[in-house]
């Protein structure tokens, strides 16, 4: 029974044009004459964009998430990269993706696209050997240029020393002259001003986003939050997705002065952690039967979205555009390099406490009643710390339940016993199963 | 009122009917590949011990991992929720519950009323399940029914390093090569076993009065390792342990009838 009214999302179809275009455009790059580059989806994007308008990417994560969202081809491409011999308990996004290769198969189409370049950065153990051997997979004529970002965590959890700032930075002035280098094109500034301040006021702006979703009932549920945060991995300097985050943030605004909740029985609020098994996430339109909206994560949250954290308040904040836009190459490399260094989801690559005390935030300030964490076998670099953050989570008064899963690999999630596992959780929270058919088909 | 719970679990298949809070009838067959067929089989031996027919038995509640077999069951109860409910039917002061099953080891919190506070179940690994012990004792050659009463012959502690069945069986293999004593291997098996369940146990917190459900309870091998790792004088557990779960059910389809 509905409690509060609830609509579709009015720019849901712009969304999955822009994404499907986003894919579209990569793949005919050069029926356009055009570059195509690989990377991570924290990779800084907005370099490349100084080589032209005509210059496409594929960011790595997203591209596997889609892979695994389609399970018989996921399955297909995690056979043929254990095939090459590549193990199984490496980080599935990027077996998902080095499988794409070898299949030389484009999970939207027609052949694998051969980027011209990588261009990406090294946060997690498996980063930088991720695009190393996809190019080599690729021939072995693929230019590869990593930046490091372990340059220490950010305010108020260490202090922002400013050679910290300028270690990132400098690394990207180098890639400039290491861009121009490997692609024979001449650097253009204007362009790559323009494409740094929308990768910032693209990533404020998602964070403010978020923020809308403290009101009770949630204006967005989480699964649609998955189809919405992606355009900050997919290139979060594009003028195109910054403007559609623009237009997002006033039609929820919207929903919110109106009272439109994203499930409208809306009885009990949870979060979750790190990315979901993708080819199950009919599992929280299952949860949002019981009245359990999902209003986020510190992944969604924290990923495409800039926040500070106050330690007084244990509050997060959108980090606030800076006061001007950078003039210069120098200036827009540091103030990237100070932007993306204070990502949340960096943060607890330094400690679990850090993820402890955001999470905690989220929790206390979005009015959540249940934490799920997802002990994810899928991701060496997300999973860090897991169990200890279940345990600070309780400390702090949390209800918290954990499953085993793994984002990109469907061979290591048992969907009957993990429903069972939230069936039990949300029992404990009160909430009773509800008397509908859908369960049935959820189990089938 | 009679009212009837019946656990369809991974090996056996568990029927339990009450009269007004007290135990009628009970059955038990083997689950095997056809679970309804299972259902019905433990439900008529029930039935014939109750000396009653199935039409007189008001309601059916489900549970067990192969509930959604339980075309009789009116209502469905999770199976945390279904050991809880006969922990504390059976033993009112107990705060904690473990149940290790064929497939799972769980560990719950209770309140007074039976109420589920907080729970574990161990992931996917048969390390933590009955499974386990089943595996080794084809290893060593021994029934079931023979393991636990060995294990308490030994007065060794051998460690267990392996964190994995097939690992921990490969060990056993070389136990056995190096002609290690099988009562002092049965014991290191119980142990490694226990460890896994009370960490799952440690991780709510050790609550007394600790009870035990679950077919393993009836191994005295296991109980005596559970105890000692937990450091407990002494265990709660049922005549009949594998009934507790679908006791449990039983009990919930009488408050809800």
């Amino acid at each position: 029974m509905s409690t509060y009214p609830t609509e579709p999302l009015k720019c849901w179809n712009k969304a999955k044009e822009l994404r499907e275009n986003f894919y579209a455009d990569y793949a005919a790059a050069k029926e356009r004459g055009g570059l195509r580059w690989m990377g991570s989806a924290w990779a800084f994007d907005a370099v490349p964009r100084g080589l032209g308008k005509d210059v496409y990417t594929i960011t790595g994560e997203p591209y596997a998430a889609s892979c695994a969202f389609n399970r018989p081809v996921s399955a297909e491409f995690l056979k043929a990269s254990e095939n090459y011999g590549f193990a199984r308990d490496l980080c599935s996004y990027m077996r998902n993706y080095w499988g794409s290769i070898l299949v030389n198969k484009y999970a939207f189409g027609g052949e694998y696209p051969k980027p011209d370049f990588a261009w990406t950065q090294h946060i997690c153990c498996s980063h930088g050997k991720w695009y190393q051997n996809a190019c080599e997979l690729e021939g072995g004529d693929v230019p590869l240029y990593v930046v490091d970002v372990g340059a220490g965590a950010y305010p108020p959890f260490e202090p922002i020393y400013e050679h910290r700032v300028k270690y990132v930075a400098d690394q990207l002035l180098d890639g400039i002259e290491w861009l121009e280098k490997v692609t024979g094109r001449t650097f253009d500034d204007e362009l790559f001003l323009e494409a740094a301040w929308n990768d910032i006021r693209s990533t404020n702006k998602w964070a403010e986003i978020c923020m809308l979703n403290r009101t009770v009932p949630a204006p967005l549920d989480e699964k649609s939050i998955y189809a919405l945060y992606v355009f900050g991995t997919l290139e979060k300097s594009s003028g195109a997705f910054a403007d559609f985050y623009d237009e997002l943030y006033d039609e929820v605004k919207d929903r919110v002065d109106r009272g439109i909740a994203a499930v409208g029985n809306e009885k009990l609020r949870w979060m979750s952690d790190t990315q979901p098994p993708w080819g199950f996430l009919n599992t929280y339109r299952y949860i949002e039967l019981w009245g359990a909206v999902s209003i986020g994560s510190i992944y969604t949250y924290g990923l495409t979205g800039m926040w500070l954290y106050d330690d007084k308040t244990r509050d997060l904040r959108p980090r606030p555009l800076p006061d001007k836009k950078p003039g210069t190459r120098e200036e827009a490399c540091t103030m990237l390099a100070d932007w993306h260094l204070s990502k949340p989801e960096y943060q607890h690559f330094y400690s679990p406490r850090y993820k402890i005390d955001m999470m905690d935030a989220i929790a206390r300030n979005w009015k959540v009643d249940g934490i799920i964490l997802h002990y994810n076998r899928g991701c060496e670099g997300l999973s860090i710390g897991i169990a200890e953050t279940r345990l600070g989570l309780i400390e702090k008064g949390h209800k918290v339940m954990t499953y085993e899963g793994n984002m990109g690999d469907e061979r290591e999630f048992d969907e009957s016993a993990t429903l069972n596992r939230i069936e039990i959780f949300l029992e404990t929270m009160g909430l009773q199963k509800p008397v509908m058919g859908h369960e049935e088909t959820l189990r089938q | 009122m009679i009212v009837s719970g019946i656990d369809c679990g991974a090996k056996n298949t568990k029927t339990v009917i009450m009269n007004n809070g007290e135990i009628i009838g009970k059955g038990s067959v083997l689950t095997g590949f056809d679970q309804k067929k299972a259902v019905h089989g433990s439900l008529e031996i029930a039935l014939k011990m109750a000396g009653i027919s199935q039409s007189d038995i008001d309601k059916f509640a489900g549970t067990g991992s192969g509930m959604d077999s339980i075309d009789v069951a009116d209502t469905m109860v999770n199976d945390i929720k279904a050991m809880a409910k006969a922990a504390n039917y059976f033993f009112p002061k107990c705060r904690t519950v473990t149940d290790v099953g064929a497939e799972e080891g769980r560990a719950v919190k209770i309140d007074e009323n039976g109420a589920v506070v907080d729970f574990a179940i161990n992931e996917k690994c048969a390390a933590g399940a009955g499974a386990f012990i089943e595996a080794m004792c084809r290893a060593l050659e021994l029934s079931i029914e023979e393991i636990g009463p060995l294990a308490l012959t030994s007065e060794k502690t051998i460690p267990m390093n392996a964190q994995c069945a097939i690992f921990a069986e490969s060990e056993v293999v070389g136990l056995i090569h190096a002609k290690t004593e099988v009562k002092d291997i049965s014991k290191s098996i119980h142990d490694a076993m226990a460890s896994r369940i009370v960490s799952m146990v440690r991780r709510l917190g050790v609550n007394e009065d600790v009870a035990m459900l679950g077919g393993v309870g009836k191994n005295p091998g296991f109980v005596e390792a559970m105890r000692r790792e937990l450091k407990l004088e002494h265990i709660f557990i049922p005549d009949e342990p594998e009934f507790g779960p679908a006791l449990g059910a039983a009990i919930v389809a009488s408050e809800e009838a």
